[in-house]
């Protein structure tokens, strides 16, 4: 048996448990096999553990581990990091809990939260750095550091109660999704709800628009003034959290 | 040959962060899991850098996977050789083992059968290693819970001959010898006399536990009696080494660690711990 014939049998028992995979490694000691299996697995519940903590307690214990080991049955390990691991498990229990969509919606935002944690540091322009800005023709670049999460349920209220020990609310579904904005500022991760308005304004810069013509189309929404004054406040907001890498 | 530095440490774990930071504690190195802090940015990485500017810092990687068939993973190579620019370690440490094939990942330390197809492809792999890091590495013996029939020599010659053929060093786990010695029956005293002495840099002092018909390498118990003897026996055999207590769970509060290494520092200088 050459050695990648044998890595692949112990991919296929750590995977599938495949015993006939496990019988051609032509090991000793069988009992280790166990060993394998158990460190494979135990391994990959505690990482989902780790990252989603709220979900866990909205589903309850024996809820979270089925749905935990589904995810290892669908979707075995491929990156070198565990920190990549949980990126999939919301797809698996929005499978798993079609007509529950508030518990996917609570372990998106828990890996918004654990991605923006170690996301990549970069410039942050303050109130200090807005001089000699033509402001027609500038490019906000926004920060890395920032995600935004679309809901559909009142997911974000019940993982605020579940976070500060409250009691959470009943589950609602919203007509208009609620849109959460999560980032990092000094070190730490920060999260609120924003509007639908703001929420157009930040993917329109994400995409490249001009501040002047950000003005422009609030201004035909809006009207001049009200406008004006609403982009004036949401840059206000945006320089204070930090969300703003560059003024190009 | 890899430099040796003489000391005693400690594995860094989140618990003990604020301690390290606010005080400085009596360790002479400590070393940290390098892939807990081969991340894009935030606060781990910063961590990582205020405690490099208080300690000398040992990285020792868990997915490397030198023992791949299927060669080693380039982009995995590229970030660890960022972070060893930027944090100038002591040692770069990983294990005699494979975590990955075509893709996928088990993220534990899976066993290699001693023969000389394995052993020329973890050479290739080590080499490949070393150019893209531009250093050499140490390897660790692993605890293991299988053995493959066809394996054409011992786990210690299977490693005399890595250095030998590669330049690498070695991390001694005597926990680790003593876990696998006991799993499959053979003389630990032997496997600690066959290790070529010379390249050992670093030790790892462990805890384990017991399962059902094997020990396991848990990391979440002190160091047994029984590894300390094996340390001693090990300690006057070799030269100037980076001695640790590595504990990944259940983890007691630092002061514990530090009466630990108390006892590993004294074991070196000829004063056993005695069975509590």
């Amino acid at each position: 048996m050459t050695l990648l014939s044998m890595q692949r049998d112990m991919r296929a028992w750590l995977v599938h448990e495949d015993e006939a995979a496990a019988a051609r490694m032509g090991a000793r000691a069988h009992a280790g096999f166990g060993v394998y299996q158990n460190n494979y697995r135990a391994q990959l519940v505690a990482c989902l553990e780790s990252s989603f903590p709220r979900t866990r307690a909205w589903t309850g214990d024996e809820a979270f581990l089925n749905a935990a080991a589904l995810h290892i049955d669908r979707v075995p390990p491929s990156s070198w990091t565990l920190d990549a691991y949980p990126h999939d498990f919301p797809t698996t229990l929005s499978a798993l809990y079609p007509d529950d969509p508030e518990i996917e919606e609570i372990a998106q935002i828990e890996l918004a939260l654990e991605q923006m944690f170690v996301a990549a540091d970069g410039t942050i322009v303050t109130v200090d750095d807005l001089q000699d800005i033509d402001w027609d023709r500038a490019s906000l670049r926004i920060a890395h550091t920032i995600e935004l999460v679309d809901l559909r349920t009142n997911a974000f209220a019940l993982w605020s109660a579940i976070a500060a020990g409250d009691q959470p609310p009943t589950v609602e579904h919203r007509k208009v999704s609620d849109i959460i904005l999560v980032w990092r500022q000094d070190g730490q991760c920060r999260i609120r709800t924003i509007d639908q308005t703001e929420f157009q304004a930040l993917r329109a810069l994400r995409a490249g628009t001009r501040f002047g013509d950000l003005c422009s189309d609030a201004a035909i929404l809006f009207g001049q003034e009200r406008g004006t004054a609403l982009v004036g406040q949401w840059l206000g907001k945006w320089l204070a959290d930090g969300l703003i890498a560059a003024i190009d | 040959m890899i430099p040796s530095f003489a000391g005693f440490g400690l594995g860094l774990r989140k618990p003990h962060y604020a301690e390290f930071l606010e005080h400085r504690v009596s360790v002479d190195f400590l070393e940290v899991i390098s892939e807990n802090f081969m991340v894009d940015g935030g606060r781990p990485r910063q961590i990582l850098r205020d405690i490099r500017a208080r300690y000398p810092v040992a990285l020792h990687g868990v997915s490397m996977s030198i023992g791949s068939a299927d060669g080693l993973d380039a982009a995995y190579l590229t970030r660890l050789r960022n972070l060893i620019d930027e944090i100038e370690p002591l040692f770069v440490s990983d294990h005699l083992s494979w975590t990955r094939i075509e893709g996928f990942n088990s993220h534990d330390l899976l066993p290699l059968p001693y023969t000389e197809e394995s052993l020329a492809m973890v050479c290739t792999n080590v080499d490949r290693a070393q150019d893209v890091l531009g250093r050499a590495m140490l390897i660790e013996n692993p605890s293991t819970y299988l053995e493959f029939a066809p394996a054409d020599m011992s786990e210690w010659t299977f490693l005399g001959r890595l250095c030998e053929r590669t330049g690498c060093g070695l991390l001694l786990d005597v926990n680790n010898v003593f876990v696998s010695a006991t799993n499959h029956g053979f003389d630990p005293r032997a496997y600690l006399d066959g290790v070529p002495h010379e390249h050992v840099r670093q030790i790892h002092l462990a805890g384990h536990s017991r399962g059902e018909q094997l020990l396991v390498d848990t990391h979440d118990q002190p160091v047994a009696l029984t590894v300390w003897e094996l340390f001693a026996h090990i300690w006057p055999q070799l030269g100037p080494v980076a001695t640790m207590i590595e504990r990944d769970d259940n983890i007691p509060p630092l002061a514990e660690l530090l009466a630990e290494l108390a006892a590993a520092r004294r074991a070196a200088a000829g004063d056993m711990p005695v069975a509590a």
